[in-house]
C-alpha cells in the first residue's frame, strides 16, 4: 500500500512543479545567433522595457522543428536570428505573423526580406560567404593561397578542402545555391563536383569547417565570412578570401510566431532588433555580421559587403521548397556520388 | 480487499470534490486556486459538472459513488468483478472525454488523482479475482507501470512513427513505407565491395555490435581486477571507469581529435618521431568506435561488477574441489554464472551505440549512422518527418532484434547463486594467463582515459584549445562568477542553467531508480499476463534516438489532455522514462541472482510482498539501486539529443547550453562548464555511495590468494 501510495505522491509532486510559462509582460525568446549575442539583446531589452525575458538558444533548424510541432499551442512569441531560409519556410507555412514594423530605415536585402514573407519575416543582419585558408598548413604543405572558387578545383588542393553537406546545413545550401546563380546550374554542379573531388569530409554543420581549418584539421574551408573573422580574431592563423568571381550572402531574420501569446512584447521585440544602437552593439559579442539598419555603425573587421563582389542573390526562388529539392536531389546524386568513386 | 478498495474510493471522492480538476496555470504551489476555489479554471469535478455545465463529468463522480455503495453492498466474491468494472469505466471514461471535448486545458492534480484512484480499483479487483496471481500490491505496481509507460512511452512514440505511414498525396498507407524502409539507401552493403559508403542501418549495425562485444569484454575485465584480485590501485579504477559516464556528450569527441586528429599531439609527435604521415583516420568508423568504447565501457563496468560479485563461492570452491584448475572453473563455472551479465551489458551497449548521437555527429565524417541521419532528417535543410520516422523504424526493428536474440542466448536457465545459504565467501582467484590478460587490456586503457581527461582539464585552463596554450581562468570566470558587493548574486552565464539541471536531475534520479526497479521486480519475480509485452514496452524509448523522442514528447505533451511543454515536468518524465531502462537491466541481472527460496521464506513466515521487498530484496540489491541512482541522475545531467527539443527558457539544461557553445566554436568555456560539471557528478555519486552503503552478501569477502597451495582448498571445504 505505501509503495503505490509514493507513487502517486510523486505524480502530485509532477503536477505541482509543472506551470505555464505564462505571465504578463513576459516574451518567450527562442534565439538562433551565438549564444553571448542572444544573452546581449535580453539583457538590453529587459534594461529599457521592462519585460521579463526567457530565452533559449537553439539552431534554426531545431527551431523550426519546433515550431512546427508546436504550431497548435505556440510556447514561443520571438524567432530571433539564424539564417533567412527557415524564417521564410515559416512564414510560407503561416507559422509566423506579420509584425507590421516600420522598415524604412532598412537596408535592401533587409527590405526585400519582408518583401517576400509579406511582413512576416524581417532582415538583422547579413553575411557573405567565402573561402577560408589555414596559412600555417598552406605554407607548411607549399600550396598556392585561392583567390577564386575556380581555384579550388586545383588538384594540389586534394584532401585540403572542407564543406558542409547542404542536406544537413543551410550554409552549405547558401552555397550551391550562389554556384547556380553565379555559374548557371550546370557548370556549377560539375564545377562542385570537380571541388568534391578535393574534399575530404562533409561536415553536418555550416560552421564546421572553418572551425576545422582553424585548428588545423583541414587546410581550407569554405563558409559564412563573420564566421571566419570571429575565429581569426581569436588567434586562429586563418585567412579570408573574398572569391573573385563573387559570392552569395545570408540574410539573419526576425519572427513572430503565429499564434503568440505576448504579442505586444514581441512586437517591441521586432522595433529593438532593428534600432541602430542596439545593432551596433553586435560587435561588442564579436559578432561580425553587417547590421540591417543603414544608420547602425559597421564593426571594422567586418567583411563589409560594399567591397565584395555579391551576386544578386534571389531569396524568392531558391528559397522555395521545390527548387531547394531538386537542387539537392542533382547534389545527391552528381556531386556527393561522384566523390565516392 | 475491502480496506483497500475504500481507502481509493475516498481518495477518489475527495478530489472530485476538492482538487482542482484542470491545470492550475500559475503552478499548484501557488495555491492562488484555494481562495478562487469555484472559477471555471481552478473548480473540482463536482463543480465543474454542476455549476458549469461540464455535463462530461458528472459520469466519473457517480462512478465514484456507485464504487462507493458497492463496497457497502457487496459481498466478497461479487466485490471483485464490480469494482474491475467500475475501475475500467472510471478510466475509460475520463481518458476518452479528455480527447474527445475539444476546448478543454490540461488536466491537472484532481483528475490524476481519480485517474489513479480507478486504476487501483480496478486492479484491487482483479487481484480478487481467482484466475490473477499476486496480491494487491503486486496487481498496483503492474497496474501503475502498464499506465505510466503507455501514457509516457507508447502514445507519444505511437503518434511520432505514425508519420512514417503518412502519404505523400495525403491520408496512412504502407506503399511508401515499404519503398524507403527496404532502399538500399538506408541497407546498402557498397563499402564491402570498396565501392562506395554502406547504408547507415549497416554501418550502425556493425558500429554496434562492435561497440557491445567491445564495452562487455572491458567492462567484465575491469570487473574482475576490482573484485578477483589484489590490485591495489582499485579505487583508482573505479573513479577513471567511471568518469566517462560523467562526461557531457561532445566532450570526448573533442579531446580525441586534439590527440589523434590531423592536428592532434600523438599525430604530431607520430609524423616526428616515425615519420607517420599525418592522416584523417579518426573522422570515420575508428573515431566513432574509440569515442564509444570510452563513453561505453563503464555501464558495461558497472552491471558487470555486481554479477562478478554475486557469483557464488560454493559453486566455484565445488569445481576446484573437484580438482578443476581455476582456468576450467572460470570457463566452466564462474562464465556461464555470468551469463545474465554479459548479455545485458552487450545490450546497453548495442542499444547505446545505436542511440548515441554526440560521437557520430563529431567523428563520424561520412560514416553516416542512423541517431544521425535522424536527426538531419528532422533539423536539416529539408525537413522530412516521414524519413525521419521510417529510420527511427529501422532503429526500433535493430533493438527489437538484439533484444530477442539476447532472450533466446539466455534461454530459461537459472542463474540464482545468492541462496542465502552459508559458504565460505571466498572467490577463487583468477588463474595467471587471465589476470594478466585482464591487466594488460584494462591498464592500458585506464591510462588512455587518463589521458583523454587531463587533456579535458587542461583545455578548460587554456587561451584557445589547439592553438594558443598559455593559462587563463577567463573561461571559469565568465561561467561561474559571483558578485558580492551587495549578498551574493550569481554573474556568471552559467550559473541559470547549472542549477536547473541539478534540480531536474536530483528530482528524476530517484524516480527513475524506482520505476525501473520495480519493474524490474516484476519482470523477474512475478508472472502475468503479457509480460514480454510489457518487457519490451519499457525498454522502447531507451532504443529509439533522442531525438524522435524529444520531438515525439513535444507533439504529443504541447496540447490538452497533457500540456507539458515548457514546464520542468516534461524534462523529467522524458528523463525517467528514457532512462528507466537501465535500472530495469541492472534490476534483472541482480535479481536473477537472488534465489526466489529468499522470497519464499519470508512469504512463508508470514510477510506480505511488500514486506518481502523492503526487508529481504532490497537490501541485497545495492548495487543495483545504486548503478540506477548513479546512471539516471548523470544522464539527466549529460544527455542531450532529447533535451535539446524540450528545454525551454525557463528550464534550460546544462548539455544545451555546451552546445550552443561547441558550435560557436567557444570550446574554452564548454570545456570549463563540462569540467565543473564532471566535478559535481563525482561529489554526488559519492554521496549515493555513503547514503545506499554497500550489500554485505557474506561475512567476509575474501578472494582465495593467488599463492595458497592445494591443501587451503581443503581446508575451506572442511
Amino acid at each position: 500500500m505505501k509503495k503505490k501510495i509514493s507513487v502517486s505522491t510523486a505524480l502530485f509532486g509532477l503536477a505541482m512543479f509543472s506551470q505555464a510559462a505564462i505571465a504578463a509582460g513576459s516574451l518567450n525568446v527562442v534565439c538562433s545567433a551565438e549564444q553571448s549575442w542572444c544573452d546581449l539583446m535580453t539583457t538590453e531589452f529587459e534594461k529599457q522595457t521592462g519585460i521579463d525575458v526567457a530565452m533559449v538558444r537553439k539552431s534554426t533548424g531545431e527551431t523550426l522543428a519546433q515550431v512546427r510541432a508546436e504550431s497548435e499551442n505556440p510556447k514561443t512569441d520571438i524567432w530571433w536570428g539564424g539564417t533567412g531560409d527557415p524564417h521564410l519556410i515559416a512564414a510560407s507555412e503561416g507559422l509566423t505573423q506579420p509584425s507590421g514594423v516600420d522598415t524604412s530605415d532598412l537596408l535592401g536585402w533587409a527590405v526585400n526580406m519582408s518583401n517576400i514573407s509579406e511582413g512576416r519575416t524581417v532582415g538583422i543582419y547579413a553575411g557573405a560567404l567565402g573561402i577560408a585558408y589555414n596559412s600555417e598548413l598552406i605554407k607548411e604543405k607549399n600550396l598556392e593561397a585561392p583567390a577564386c572558387w575556380k581555384d579550388l578545383t586545383d588538384v594540389s588542393y586534394a584532401g585540403e578542402i572542407q564543406v558542409a553537406n547542404p542536406n544537413s546545413s543551410g550554409t552549405a545550401y547558401t552555397e550551391l545555391a550562389t554556384f547556380v546563380q553565379l555559374f548557371g546550374e550546370e557548370e556549377a554542379i560539375s564545377l562542385l563536383t570537380e571541388i568534391g573531388k578535393n574534399v575530404n569530409q562533409y561536415t553536418k554543420s555550416g560552421s564546421a569547417p572553418s572551425k576545422a581549418a582553424a585548428r588545423g584539421e583541414t587546410s581550407i574551408s569554405i563558409g559564412f565570412m563573420h564566421d571566419m573573422v570571429k575565429l581569426a580574431s581569436s588567434g586562429f592563423p586563418l585567412e579570408i578570401v573574398a572569391p573573385c568571381e563573387g559570392t552569395g550572402y545570408e540574410v539573419g531574420a526576425v519572427s513572430i510566431i503565429e499564434g503568440a501569446k505576448n504579442l505586444e512584447s514581441a512586437k517591441k521585440w521586432v522595433e529593438f532588433s532593428l534600432d541602430p544602437a542596439v545593432q551596433s552593439r553586435s560587435v561588442e559579442v564579436k559578432a561580425f555580421q553587417v547590421p540591417s539598419n543603414s544608420k547602425a555603425t559597421v564593426a571594422p573587421e567586418s567583411p563589409g559587403l560594399s567591397s565584395i563582389k555579391l551576386i544578386d542573390y534571389d531569396f524568392a526562388t531558391y528559397g522555395s521548397s521545390e527548387t531547394r529539392q531538386r537542387l539537392l536531389a542533382r547534389w545527391d546524386t552528381d556531386v556527393k556520388n561522384a566523390e565516392k568513386n | 480487499m475491502k480496506k483497500t478498495a475504500g481507502l481509493w474510493v475516498f481518495v477518489g471522492l475527495i478530489s472530485l470534490f476538492l482538487l482542482p480538476w484542470y491545470s492550475v496555470e500559475k503552478g499548484l504551489f501557488s495555491f492562488n486556486w484555494l481562495s478562487t476555489f469555484t472559477s471555471l479554471d481552478h473548480a473540482p469535478a463536482a463543480t465543474l459538472a454542476l455549476r458549469h455545465g461540464h455535463w462530461w463529468l458528472i459520469p466519473p463522480v457517480l462512478v465514484f459513488i456507485a464504487a462507493l455503495a458497492i463496497i457497502l453492498a457487496s459481498n466478497q466474491n461479487k466485490l471483485a468483478k464490480r469494482l474491475v468494472w467500475v475501475g475500467s469505466i472510471g478510466l475509460i471514461w475520463i481518458s476518452v472525454q479528455a480527447f474527445l471535448i475539444k476546448g478543454q486545458v490540461g488536466l491537472g492534480v484532481g483528475a490524476l488523482v481519480v485517474l489513479a484512484s480507478s486504476l487501483y480499483l480496478l486492479t484491487t479487483g482483479l487481484t480478487g479475482i481467482r484466475n490473477v496471481r499476486g496480491d494487491a500490491f503486486i496487481n498496483g505496481m503492474i497496474g501503475t507501470i502498464v499506465a505510466l509507460v503507455a501514457v509516457f512511452v507508447f502514445f507519444p512514440i505511437a503518434q511520432v512513427l505514425s508519420n512514417a505511414f503518412e502519404l505523400k498525396t495525403g491520408g496512412y498507407g504502407t506503399s511508401g513505407f515499404v519503398s524507403t524502409f527496404f532502399s538500399p539507401r538506408i541497407w546498402g552493403l557498397e563499402c564491402l565491395t570498396g565501392e562506395g559508403y554502406c547504408g547507415p542501418a549497416v554501418n550502425s549495425v556493425f558500429l554496434a555490435v562492435m561497440t557491445g562485444v567491445g564495452t562487455t569484454l572491458l567492462g567484465l575485465s575491469f570487473a574482475l581486477i576490482a573484485t578477483r584480485t589484489g590490485f591495489r590501485a582499485k579505487k583508482l579504477l573505479r573513479v577513471l571507469t567511471v568518469l566517462p559516464i560523467i562526461t557531457p556528450p561532445f566532450v570526448i569527441g573533442l579531446a580525441l581529435i586534439l590527440l589523434f586528429g590531423r592536428a592532434g599531439v600523438v599525430t604530431e609527435w607520430a609524423e616526428f618521431l616515425f615519420g607517420l604521415e599525418k592522416s584523417r583516420w579518426l573522422y570515420g568508423f575508428w573515431g566513432v568506435y574509440v569515442a564509444q568504447l570510452l563513453s561505453f565501457t563503464p555501464i558495461a563496468f558497472l552491471i558487470m561488477i555486481g554479477v562478478v560479485e554475486g557469483v557464488s563461492p560454493s559453486m566455484e570452491e565445488a569445481s576446484l574441489t573437484m580438482h578443476a584448475n581455476k582456468w576450467q572453473t572460470f570457463i566452466h563455472v564462474s562464465l556461464p554464472l555470468m551469463r545474465p551479465g554479459l548479455a545485458n551489458a552487450f545490450l546497453l551497449g548495442f542499444i547505446e551505440s545505436l542511440a548515441d548521437f554526440g560521437n557520430p555527429l563529431v567523428l563520424g565524417g561520412n560514416f553516416g549512422v542512423l541517431s544521425t541521419e535522424i536527426y538531419f532528417a528532422i533539423v536539416g535543410a529539408v525537413s522530412d518527418s516521414g524519413k525521419a520516422a521510417v529510420l527511427g523504424i529501422a532503429l526500433l526493428f535493430l533493438t527489437v532484434s538484439s533484444f530477442l536474440i539476447q532472450r533466446w542466448w539466455l534461454g530459461n536457465k537459472s542463474y540464482a547463486t545468492v541462496t542465502g545459504k552459508g559458504d565460505s565467501g571466498q572467490h577463487s582467484g583468477l588463474n595467471n594467463v587471465l589476470k594478466w590478460t585482464c591487466y594488460s587490456v584494462s591498464i592500458p586503457w585506464a591510462i588512455f582515459t587518463a589521458v583523454v581527461y587531463s587533456m579535458i582539464v587542461f583545455g578548460s585552463f587554456v587561451t584557445l584549445w589547439g592553438y594558443d596554450h598559455s593559462f587563463t581562468l577567463q573561461h571559469y570566470a565568465s561561467a561561474f562568477s559571483l558578485d558580492f558587493t551587495d549578498g551574493i548574486t550569481w554573474t556568471g552565464s552559467a550559473w541559470d542553467s547549472y542549477f536547473s539541471t541539478l534540480k531536474i536531475a536530483s528530482i528524476a534520479a530517484p524516480l527513475t531508480a524506482l520505476v525501473g526497479l520495480s519493474t524490474a521486480y516484476l519482470l523477474v519475480r512475478q508472472k502475468f499476463a503479457g509480460k514480454n509485452l510489457f518487457e519490451f514496452g519499457t525498454m522502447l524509448s531507451f532504443a529509439i534516438p533522442g531525438t524522435v523522442v524529444g520531438i515525439s514528447y513535444i507533439v504529443a505533451f504541447n496540447v490538452p489532455p497533457i500540456e507539458l511543454t515548457g514546464t520542468g515536468v516534461i524534462l523529467i518524465i522524458a528523463f525517467v522514462f528514457r532512462n528507466m531502462p537501465v535500472g530495469v537491466r541492472g534490476g534483472i541481472a541482480a535479481m536473477s541472482q537472488l534465489d526466489k527460496s529468499l522470497d519464499e521464506a519470508s512469504l512463508t513466515l508470514g510477510a506480505n510482498s511488500f514486506t518481502t521487498i523492503k526487508r529481504v530484496i532490497l537490501p541485497l540489491l545495492g548495487p543495483a539501486i545504486l548503478a540506477a541512482l548513479i546512471y539516471s541522475f548523470v544522464r539527466a545531467i549529460t544527455s542531450v539529443s532529447a533535451v535539446i527539443f524540450l528545454v525551454s527558457a525557463r528550464h534550460n539544461m546544462a548539455t544545451s547550453f555546451i552546445v550552443g557553445r561547441v558550435e560557436n566554436g567557444e570550446f574554452g568555456i564548454a570545456i570549463a562548464y563540462s569540467a565543473v560539471l564532471i566535478i559535481t557528478m563525482l561529489l554526488a555519486i559519492l554521496l549515493l555511495q555513503l547514503i545506499v552503503g554497500s550489500r554485505k552478501l557474506r561475512r567476509k569477502t575474501r578472494i582465495l590468494n593467488d599463492y595458497v597451495p592445494s591443501q587451503s582448498q581443503k581446508k575451506v571445504v572442511t
